[in-house]
Formats: C-alpha cells, sequence, structure tokens
C-alpha cells in the first residue's frame, strides 16, 4: 500500500483499511465515465429537443410558456448549491470534525430542494396552462429533457441524504470520502446541464 | 371497485388469452400448437431446471459459489452459459423461419404471419442483446484481467450486477413465449409500427424493456471494462504492451459507453410514447419517426463494432499462437483498431439511405462507410502476413481463423456494395442485406467466439476440448453458412423482400430450399458444439493441462495454472515488453516461485447483483402488464438494495499468504513433473500444458 | 496424435474437404446443383433492368464488382498458399519468429486498399447525383405525375392530370418519364420496383419521391419492403407498363368506372386489409394527396382535436 495511491486530488484517503490500494482513483475514474454516458443522454435530448422546436401541432410554443424570471431563480439556486458543494468538498478537505462539511451539505440539499420546488411549480402552470406533453411534439420533448435533468436532481439529492446518514454512520472513512467526490461531480455535472438547459430552452425560447 | 377495477390493479393487462396454450385451445391451427409448443417448453424446461437443481442439491453451490460470486471468471463463465441457451432458442427460430419460406411458396406454410413477425424479432433481438453481446462480454471478463496481469475488474460488483441485468432481460424474452407475445416489429422496433396506435399490445412492452435491460448492463459493462484497462493494469504493462485482444476490449468498451445511451434513449423515448401518450415518433402532433430511426443507428452501427472488435482481438491471439510467430503489424492493429472505433459513429445514415435525404448527404455517409473497409482491410492483411514464415498449426481454433478470413472478406465485399447508394436503393431491405449482415456477424463474430471458446477452455476448466468432434462442428459451421446464406445473396437481387412469411415468386423455390438446408446444418453445428462439450467433459482425465500454457502461446494469461486461482495470480507480475510470457519461455524465466508471497484480498460474494437483476426484470414485468404495484415495488427493490450496499463496510477477504504460498508450490510441483510437449502433439493426451520450447532444440 | 496429422493434411483448402471429403464433396455438388433450376431468379431484380434509372445502377454495379475483386482477390489467394505452405509439417519453409513488422509491408497494406476506396469513392459520388431519386429523367416528353400513397396493405395510385386512381396497380405508358411523389396514410413503407428503379421510403405526414421509366411495355411486380404487419407478404403490386395507345386505353376505362376516391372513399379504403385484385377510382377529389398528407400534419390534427372538444 503505497502512497501516492492513496491519494486524489490532495485529498488523503489513507488511513483507510476497507479501500483497496487504487480504489479511490479508479473508482474516481468511472465515475467520470459514467458521466460521459449520461452526458451523451442529454446531448441526445438537446438534439431532439431542437428537432421537435417546430412541432408545436398548434399547442402553445416556447414563447407562449416560458418565464425567464423563474428559470433565472432556478439557475441562481442551482448554481450556489454548486457554490456550497464546493465549500463542502473544502470542508472535507481541511476540517478536522464533520460539522462543516454537514452543514455545507445540509445547505446544498436545501437548494436543491428549493430548485426542484421552482421546477415543479413551472411544470404545474405550463399544465394549466394546457401545456402537457400529450400536446405535441415539442412539448414532448421539452418534458423529456428538463424534467430528466429534475430527476437527475431528485437523485443527487436522495444521495446528499444517503451521504449524511454515512457520515453519522461511519465518520468520514475513506469510502464516504470518495463517495462525496463521486456526488461531487455528480452535482457539478447537473449544474452545467442546467446551463445549457436555461441557455437553450429557456433564453432561447423568450428571447430567441 | 368493480371486479374488472380490481383484476387491473392487481394483474393489469394479464387474461386468460395472455397463454399460448389458451389460445392454441381456441384456435387449434398448427402455428398457435408451435407457440403453445414454445411456450411448453420454456415451462417444462424451467421445472425440469428447478427439479434437476433440487434433485443433484445445486441450489446452495448455485447462489453461494456462482450466482453471488464477483470473481470476474466466474461471471464470464455464467455470461457465456447465459449466451448458449438464448443462442439455442434463436437458432431454432431461424430455422423455423427458413423452413416456413421454402414451404410457403404460393402456400401457407406452417407458421402464421403474426407468429412469423415474432420469430424474427425475437431471433434479431435474442441474437444481438442475449447472444452476441453475453458472448463476448463473458470472454472479455474472463479473459482480459488475466491478460493485463491485474487480479479482477475494476468494480466487481458492479459486474454482478450488469451479468444479472442482462439475464434480466432475457429472461423477459423467456417470459414473453410463455406469458402473453413478443413484439412483431423487428429487432429494430421502428415506430410508428412498433407505437401505441397501431400495435397496442404488450408486444413492443416486451422489447422495449428486454432490450433497455441489456442496454443498461451493457453500459455499465463498457464502464467497467474501460476503467479495468485504464487503471488496473500490471506494472510495466504499458498499453502499447497489451495484447491485441485488450486493445479491441478497450475500444468496444469505449464505444459501449457512447453508444448504448442512444439505445437507450430511443427505447425510453418509444415507452414515453407508448406509455404516457407523448409524441416523439408518432404520425400526429408533430412527432417525427425520423428521429427514432437516427438514434437508433447511431447505437446500431457503433453496435455493429462492438460485436466485431473483440472477434478481431481473438483471430489476431489465435493466429499468433497458432502460427507460433508474433503478431504482425501490432502498432497497425492498434490504429487500425481505433480508427475502426471513430469511424463507427460517423456512418449511422447509410442504414436509411432510402428515406430521400439528398444526394449529397447520402454520398457522404456512402464514403465514410467505405472508408471503413480500409483499416478493416489492413487488419485482414496483418493477419495473413503474421502466417508468413511461421509455423501454422492447423487447430480447431485456427481453422474458425481462416475461414473468417476467406468467408469475412465476401461479407465485406457485400458491404461495400451497400454503401454505395444506388446499389443500396436496389438491394436494401431484402434478403440481399440479410445475407450480408449474417456474412459479416457469423463469420466476423461467431467464428471468433467459438475460437475464443475453444482457445481458451483449456485454461478456464483445466482440460482440452475433443479435437475431433469440433473440427466436425467446424465443417458444420462453414457449410452451413454458405448454404444458408449464399443463395439469400441471388434472392435479393431477385427482389425478395426479407421478413416474408409468404411467397409468390416460384422460381426462388430452389434458392430457399438450399438456404433451409444451410440453416438445418447450422442446427447441428451448434448441436456439435455441445456434443464436444459433453464428450471432451467425460474425457476430461485425459485431457488435463494443468500447468496452463497447451498451446504455447505468449500472454500473461497462459503463465498461470489452469484453471487459475481465485486470485489469478500469486504475485502481480511485472512486464517488460509486448508477449512477455514468450519471451520468459524463451529465457527460461518461467514457473518460478516468488520471494516472498502477500496477503490478498478478494471481494466476498453478494446478493446484490441476484436481487438488482431480478428486481430489475420484476418491474419491467410489471411495467409490461401494466401492473404498477409491481412495477414500482422492483423499482425501490432494486435501488433499496444498492443503497443498502454502500452501507456495507466488509466487501472483501483475505487469502493468507501461506494459502497462496501453499498452491503455488503444489501448481509448481506439477509443472516439474510435467513432460514438455512438442507442438505437433499439442493435441494429444500428452499435452498438460508445458510447451516443449518451439522451434525444438537440436541436440549439438 | 492423429489428430495432428490429419490438421497439416486437411486444412488451408476448402472447408469441404474436411472431416469425411469424399461424402462431403457429393453432397455439395449435388446441392450446388440444385439452384441451377433456378437461374430466373435474377431476372426479376436489378439484374433483369427494364428501365434508364435501372440500366444505369446495373452498370454500376458491375463496375463496383470488377473493382471489388482486387479487394477480395489478394486475400482469397494469399490466406490459403500462406495457411498451407507455411504449415507446421513443412520443414521447407523459413520460420521467423519474431519477424513482426517491415516498413515496405506496412505501406503495400495501407496504400492500395486506400486507393480502391478513392476510386471507388469516385464512382459513389457520381453514381449518387447520377441516380438520385428525386432527379428527373432526361426526356423529351413530360413526365407522367403518379401520387402514391402507402395504405396497409395495398398502394394507392392517384392520377392528378387525369383525375383517375387505382389500388395496387401502377399504369403507365412506357418509354415516358414517371415522377412519384410518396406518402403514406400509415406507418414506413418502402416502395419497390425492383427492374425498374431503387426503393424509397414513404412516411405519414411527408413527400419523398421516386423517377422512374421502362424501355418496353411489361409487366413489373413492385412491392413494400418495410415490414408493416400482418399483411406485409402480401402487400404486392403490378407495375404496368402500356404502349401509349393501351396507356390512353386503361385512362378510359377507368374513367368509365363510376367510383369516386375522395376522403370518405379513402378512409374505406385505408382500413387494415389485404386487397388481392387491383381496383380504379373514375374521378378524384381535387387535392386528395394534399389532404391525406394533411391528416399526419401537426396543424391539422391539433385543430381536430380541438374541434372534438
Amino acid at each position: 500500500m503505497s502512497g501516492p495511491q492513496l491519494r486524489h486530488v490532495g485529498l488523503n484517503l489513507t488511513g483507510a483499511d476497507t479501500l483497496e490500494p487504487g480504489e479511490a482513483e479508479s473508482g474516481l475514474y468511472g465515475f467520470w465515465i459514467f458521466l460521459m454516458s449520461d452526458a451523451v443522454v442529454f446531448a441526445l435530448l438537446f438534439a431532439i429537443y431542437g428537432t421537435q422546436l417546430a412541432g408545436t401541432a398548434g399547442a402553445p410554443g416556447p414563447a407562449a410558456l416560458f418565464k425567464l424570471g423563474p428559470a433565472f431563480v432556478e439557475t441562481l439556486l442551482l448554481l450556489t448549491s454548486s457554490l456550497t458543494f464546493g465549500l463542502a468538498s473544502i470542508a472535507m478537505k481541511y476540517d478536522r470534525t464533520c460539522t462543516g462539511l454537514v452543514v455545507w451539505l445540509c445547505i446544498t440539499l436545501a437548494l436543491g430542494l428549493a430548485f426542484l420546488g421552482f421546477e415543479l411549480n413551472d411544470f404545474a402552470t405550463m399544465a394549466a396552462q394546457g401545456a402537457t406533453p400529450d400536446r405535441s411534439g415539442f412539448l414532448s420533448a421539452f418534458f423529456a429533457l428538463v424534467p430528466t435533468h429534475g430527476l437527475h436532481v431528485t437523485a443527487g439529492c436522495l444521495w446528499i441524504v444517503v451521504m449524511l446518514v454515512q457520515i453519522a454512520t461511519f465518520g468520514l472513512d475513506a469510502r464516504v470520502k470518495l463517495n462525496l467526490l463521486r456526488l461531487g461531480l455528480f452535482w457539478h455535472f447537473l449544474d452545467i446541464v442546467w446551463i445549457g438547459i436555461f441557455s437553450v430552452v429557456y433564453l432561447q425560447g423568450t428571447l430567441g | 371497485m368493480s371486479g374488472d377495477d380490481l383484476w387491473y390493479s392487481l394483474f393489469g393487462r394479464l387474461e386468460a388469452k395472455a397463454l399460448p396454450f389458451v389460445r392454441a385451445w381456441e384456435h387449434p391451427t398448427l402455428s398457435e400448437f408451435i407457440g403453445a409448443g414454445a411456450g411448453a417448453m420454456v415451462v417444462v424446461g424451467g421445472i425440469a431446471v428447478v427439479a434437476l437443481l433440487s434433485w443433484l442439491r445445486w441450489w446452495r453451490p448455485l447462489f453461494l459459489d456462482w450466482l453471488t460470486s464477483l470473481d470476474h471468471k466466474k461471471i464470464g463463465i455464467m455470461y457465456v452459459v447465459l449466451a448458449a441457451v438464448m443462442f439455442t432458442r434463436a437458432l431454432i427460430e431461424a430455422v423455423l423461419m427458413r423452413t416456413q419460406q421454402s414451404l410457403a411458396i404460393n402456400a401457407p406454410g406452417i407458421v402464421a404471419p403474426e407468429h412469423f413477425a415474432q420469430l424474427f424479432s425475437t431471433h434479431g433481438t435474442i441474437m444481438i442483446f442475449f447472444m452476441a453481446m453475453p458472448f463476448l462480454t463473458g470472454l472479455i471478463n474472463y479473459v482480459v484481467p488475466l491478460q493485463i496481469g491485474a487480479r479482477d475488474v475494476a468494480f466487481p460488483l458492479l459486474n454482478s450486477i450488469s451479468l444479472m441485468l442482462t439475464a434480466g432481460g432475457a429472461g423477459l424474452v423467456m417470459v414473453s413465449l410463455a406469458v402473453g407475445d413478443f413484439s412483431t416489429g423487428g429487432w429494430s422496433g421502428y415506430p410508428p409500427y412498433t407505437g401505441k396506435a397501431f400495435q397496442p399490445g404488450v408486444g413492443p412492452d416486451y422489447w422495449i424493456w428486454a432490450v433497455t435491460l441489456s442496454s443498461l448492463g451493457t453500459t455499465l459493462s463498457g464502464l467497467n471494462f474501460a476503467t479495468t484497462i485504464y487503471k488496473k493494469r500490471c506494472p510495466g504493462m504499458h498499453l502499447m504492451r497489451m495484447p491485441l485482444f485488450c486493445w479491441t476490449a478497450l475500444c468496444t468498451s469505449v464505444l459501449m459507453i457512447f453508444a448504448m445511451p442512444p439505445l437507450t434513449l430511443a427505447t425510453a423515448l418509444l415507452a414515453l410514447d407508448r406509455y404516457a401518450d407523448f409524441h416523439f415518433f408518432t404520425n400526429d402532433l408533430g412527432g417525427n419517426m425520423m428521429n427514432y430511426v437516427n438514434l437508433f443507428w447511431l447505437f446500431g452501427h457503433p453496435e455493429v463494432y462492438i460485436l466485431i472488435l473483440p472477434a478481431f482481438g481473438v483471430y489476431s491471439e489465435v493466429i499468433s499462437a497458432f502460427s507460433s510467430k508474433e503478431l504482425y503489424g501490432y502498432i497497425s492493429l492498434v490504429l487500425a483498431t481505433m480508427a475502426i472505433g471513430v469511424l463507427s459513429f460517423t456512418v449511422w445514415l447509410h442504414h436509411f439511405f432510402t428515406m430521400g435525404q439528398s444526394a449529397d448527404v447520402n454520398a457522404v455517409f456512402g464514403i465514410a462507410t467505405m472508408t471503413i473497409a480500409v483499416p478493416t482491410g489492413v487488419k485482414i492483411y496483418d493477419w495473413i502476413w503474421t502466417m508468413f514464415r511461421g509455423e501454422v498449426r492447423f487447430t480447431t481454433p485456427m481453422l474458425f481463423s481462416l475461414a473468417f478470413l476467406v468467408t469475412f472478406v465476401l461479407g465485406g465485399l457485400s458491404g461495400i456494395m451497400l454503401a454505395v447508394p444506388p446499389i443500396d436503393y436496389v438491394v436494401h431491405n431484402t434478403v440481399f442485406l440479410v445475407a450480408h449482415f449474417h456474412n459479416v456477424i457469423i463469420p466476423g463474430l461467431l467464428y471468433g467466439l467459438i475460437a475464443g471458446y475453444m482457445y481458451w477452455f483449456p485454461k478456464i476448466f483445466g482440460f482440452r476440448l475433443n479435437e475431433r468432434w469440433g473440427r466436425i462442428s467446424f465443417v458444420c459451421w462453414v457449410a452451413g453458412f454458405y448454404l444458408a446464406f449464399m443463395p439469400l445473396y441471388v434472392l435479393g437481387l431477385g427482389g425478395m423482400a426479407r421478413r416474408s412469411q409468404a411467397l409468390f415468386e416460384p422460381d426462388y423455390r430452389p434458392w430457399l430450399i438450399v438456404a433451409v438446408l444451410g440453416a438445418f446444418l447450422l442446427l447441428a453445428a451448434l448441436a456439435t458444439l455441445f456434443g464436444q462439450l459433453v464428450v471432451s467433459i467425460r474425457q476430461r482425465e485425459h485431457n488435463r493441462v494443468p500447468v496452463g500454457d497447451p498451446w504455447d502461446a505468449r500472454s500473461l494469461e497462459w503463465s498461470i495454472p489452469a484453471p487459475p486461482p481465485e486470485y489469478n495470480f500469486a504475485t502481480i507480475p511485472h512486464v517488460d515488453r509486448r508477449d512477455v510470457f514468450y519471451w520468459r519461455k524463451a529465457e527460461e524465466k518461467t514457473y518460478r516461485a516468488a520471494e516472498r508471497y502477500d496477503d490478498i484480498a478478494v471481494p466476498k460474494n453478494s446478493w446484490i447483483g441476484p436481487i438488482v437483476g431480478f428486481a430489475g426484470a420484476v418491474c419491467a414485468f410489471g411495467l409490461v402488464w401494466h401492473i404498477w404495484w409491481m412495477a414500482i415495488l422492483g423499482f425501490l427493490a432494486g435501488w433499496t438494495a444498492v443503497i443498502a450496499r454502500s452501507f456495507v463496510r466488509d466487501t472483501h477477504r483475505i487469502v493468507p499468504a501461506a494459502e497462496v504460498e501453499a498452491a503455488e508450490r503444489r501448481w509448481l510441483a506439477q509443472v516439474a513433473a510435467a513432460r514438455p510437449v512438442p507442438r505437433r502433439l499439442e493435441v494429444n493426451s500428452d499435452n498438460v500444458g508445458l510447451a516443449e520450447p518451439f522451434p525444438a532444440p537440436v541436440p549439438a | 496424435m492423429t489428430g495432428a496429422r490429419q490438421s497439416s493434411r486437411s486444412a488451408g483448402t476448402a472447408a469441404a474437404r474436411l472431416g469425411r471429403p469424399r461424402a462431403v464433396a457429393v453432397a455439395l455438388a449435388a446441392l450446388g446443383l440444385l439452384p441451377l433450376g433456378g437461374c430466373g431468379v435474377l431476372d426479376h431484380g436489378l439484374l433483369g433492368a427494364a428501365g434508364p434509372v435501372a440500366d444505369e445502377t446495373r452498370s454500376l454495379f458491375y463496375l463496383v464488382c470488377v473493382i471489388l475483386i482486387f479487394v477480395a482477390g489478394p486475400v482469397l489467394v494469399l490466406t490459403p498458399i500462406f495457411a498451407w505452405h507455411y504449415r507446421l509439417s513443412n520443414t521447407r519453409s523459413a520460420y521467423r519468429p519474431q519477424w513482426g513488422f517491415n516498413w515496405p509491408l506496412e505501406g503495400f497494406i495501407w496504400i492500395p486498399p486506400a486507393i480502391i476506396v478513392v476510386v471507388l469513392a469516385f464512382f459513389l459520388w457520381r453514381g449518387t447525383h447520377r441516380l438520385d431519386p428525386y432527379k428527373p429523367l432526361a426526356s423529351d416528353a413530360s413526365p407522367v405525375e403518379v401520387q402514391v400513397v402507402a395504405l396497409d396493405w395495398k398502394w394507392l395510385f392517384i392520377y392528378p392530370k387525369e383525375g383517375v386512381a387505382s389500388v395496387n396497380e401502377l399504369v403507365f405508358p412506357a418509354g415516358r418519364p414517371v415522377h412519384l411523389s410518396l406518402t403514406s396514410g400509415t406507418v414506413m413503407q418502402s416502395f419497390f420496383i425492383p427492374q425498374l428503379a431503387g426503393q424509397i421510403y414513404a412516411m405519414a405526414g411527408m413527400t419523398t419521391q421516386l423517377n422512374l421509366a421502362a424501355h418496353e411495355p411489361g409487366r413489373f411486380r413492385g412491392e413494400n419492403t418495410q415490414f408493416n404487419g400482418m399483411g406485409f407478404q402480401t402487400q404486392k403490386f403490378v407495375a404496368l407498363a402500356k404502349t401509349d395507345d393501351a396507356y390512353r386505353a386503361w385512362l378510359a376505362q377507368a374513367k368509365a368506372d363510376g367510383q369516386t376516391l375522395d376522403m370518405t372513399a379513402y378512409k374505406i379504403l385505408s382500413a387494415r386489409a389485404v386487397q388481392t385484385q387491383p381496383s380504379q377510382f373514375g374521378s378524384v377529389a381535387p387535392d386528395l394527396f394534399k389532404a391525406i398528407l394533411a391528416l399526419d400534419d401537426a396543424g391539422a390534427h391539433a385543430a381536430h382535436k380541438k374541434a372534438g372538444q
């Protein structure tokens, strides 16, 4: 068990008897690959959204449906949550106790849930306007792209909860740290995807 | 709540008519009887397996030693077993289809259109997703960690989950025989035909969820293998020192990572159309089925290379080993493999030249398609020049490789023809196309898989396969292939549409008769393959190769005992060049005890894989039949299991150093007692897996 | 022991020689003779080309075949020769186990295939543009316009200028180009008359085009090649190229048929069913084809749905 293999991005994972040498590195690497695969899914959803833009079939289109205000608030919430997750990572790296980490994770979770609340409210408003996915190809594409991201955020929130329980159970052992690193990647990835959604769907829909 | 509502909430769309036996009772036709017979085979077969396992008291070992195992070697074997079972079904279906066609020239034949359509749909779906993919995933699983000097894959548990998801999908296809019916939309499942408006029944749903399970499993496998190859190589095993099979496995994994998401998405969106009234691929309300076609082939074309590249890897290993020679043009082969991988994403449109794109678009994609012929041709020549100035031994794996070289080229020719759009216009959707893709997949992929199975079998089980039966099987595979598919080229040029349940042109008859004979010969070929296995198991005591190197081969997997210990390598090897085992043999540095042995941590068995696979299949079955409680239950059970597992810290078991050393010393004693065998006697019972230096040392 | 000897003796030659050489050879020869009874099969397809488009496609096909000899030839020759010559039992052949790279040889295996592909690419580009199904055929005569609607499991042909329509029977004058506009009233299908031209998909809500012609009067088989359900295998039609006079006679006879093809008749016709005998409509509602296209046009459907609510 040599030292370098047990470290990752400056995060000391040593003293972890449950972790095989090199597991941290390949564990994180594998998650990057998973994200690439997931990114392909989103890329294709964006592409389909693009091709279905015209297929409004008489149902409300982008200009009529999208409100920049709530979308902007959602963007702010999610971007801030990315920042707070970053702060959680820093706390994990430098703090001797778990307190800072837990606090930042809780804030991130709260922001994530707030984001989901706003998003669900958006969907409800659209549904009230008669904009449901069974109305047109465009709305189908919208309701495939944006809620898929929403489901990812939901999964992320669930994951944060699981991690909080794990911190309570195991403290900060190497596997908890590794999982937090993966969760961080996931959370920031969702942020990037949201920026795509905000630009392609909301900005282009309302301004374009 | 009325009775109907109660029934629906409990059992969804299930009804008595879903059972083929009931249908056969109500409409006693030959076709329905064949359907009921197939359903009965699933039921009776299932009961027989359960009874046999109980009789032999194998339930405990089955679960505790195999299904819950995280050992990449056992998982690899289970993948191949799954492939063999599904292969048998899909091949019988193929024979049934050709029989129908040869009988149904201006006659009804024996299979009704509904059943015929299910036959070609399940045949294609199974052969691709549940035969070819598991088979090659199994080989990669078994061989790659051994070749790169690793003790396991990067994520052993994920490996088990991948296997079980795939098995769950395969189980769903099997269940469709006995409950309800399968899709009639072919393996590609084009909407709007597979949409709710045209197919309201459960068929397309079975297809969607079976393929989705397999697709998820495959994505995870790809991720796992890529990480394994990038991160788990032993010291000194640079990328450019890896055996070629590892390179092809790496390329296939990368393709899996990028090419499976489009398929998952295509099936998911089709499911949204069918379940939630979305309009992605419907005719009306702004749906656009061309999106599906693009998504599907964005997966479908790389899929072809996902399938064939590992087989190319097998040929590289086999031809080099049995030519007793270094592989010619290693760097060329690596470059060609990677080039094929990249190009495979640039040609998907050639699957639908006839959709009315502009000539420019068609021409560009046609040329891109032909460009793939260059690296493929380079590979072929590399293998041919590997034999040059070698000492070629005609063992069965080598015979398959030679048959591949010759036959695959013919498939390549028809591929280039199809790449020319105007020629494609006249043979697209005809049996010419069917002949073409069978002509690349059977010699290209299947022969490779069989060659790999026969080549590595002694390593995996510790004894060689019967060579005589292997040759019989080889003759059947090759002759059967030519008889079954060459006539289809002719028929396709004669304008015969694929997927035809009945025909009206008497001129087709003689060719269809030859084709059906070929199909039966292929079925015989599979039977002889099983026969070979049975005979070999009976003769195993005569054919043991405990030392582990029966073919005088060159890469690391041959440097360890056969079968290998659970931890693969007693000590992690250090590599200083390509073909490291060959050079160690040449320098007489093999079979030596290490200075010291360490404790080895191996993953403990886990129930998570089987639970997730089963939960996935249950969820899928619930979705197919609209049994919502079941679908939700399955979904939650799967995820709960995964989350619960993240709370388990005690995941590894230590094999003490003393135990490792004792096993190693026992093996070294066997090596010392073994008599080296010269190459000309390698298929003889003298072969215990210790190769005589070759060429034999000349006495001074 | 015997295995090793057998193997070196038999391999490298055709697979047929392995195992029980004579019996297999006899069986193969017998099977080989069997198809001779069915040589006429090729006449039904591209090689029985009966029109300018098919003619040119056939020439391209032969050309590609000739070029491909240079692709397959070396492999088919070298593989058995090398395998046989360098067999283990041949003690006179050279053996260089560590020979694995050679620059000139690398050039030999990369460059010629690349050149062949460049040559093929040239013909491909030219052929694809010449044989673009959308490209009108060069001819003095004006093309016959036919609108084709793919139905389950039959074909509807509308002659907008002549105001007639037929089902499962495409009649046109030989020697004059025919311009087809295709759509589908149901799932995607593929329109194909093998002896006259290549195929093209017909898709609901969209139009594709195809140009074809026949040299001489004749009867050709047309079909759908894209599986579309239980009547798929029976979905064939007759393409009848007639002399000018016969074509006019056919038009007159069709017109004499009193039936009118309007939306109502179309709805009845488009029900999923197999129609074995061709039939005609004496008159066609104007712009029916557009109306059929609009059935699956997004806007029309939405309006329809709104009206329904």
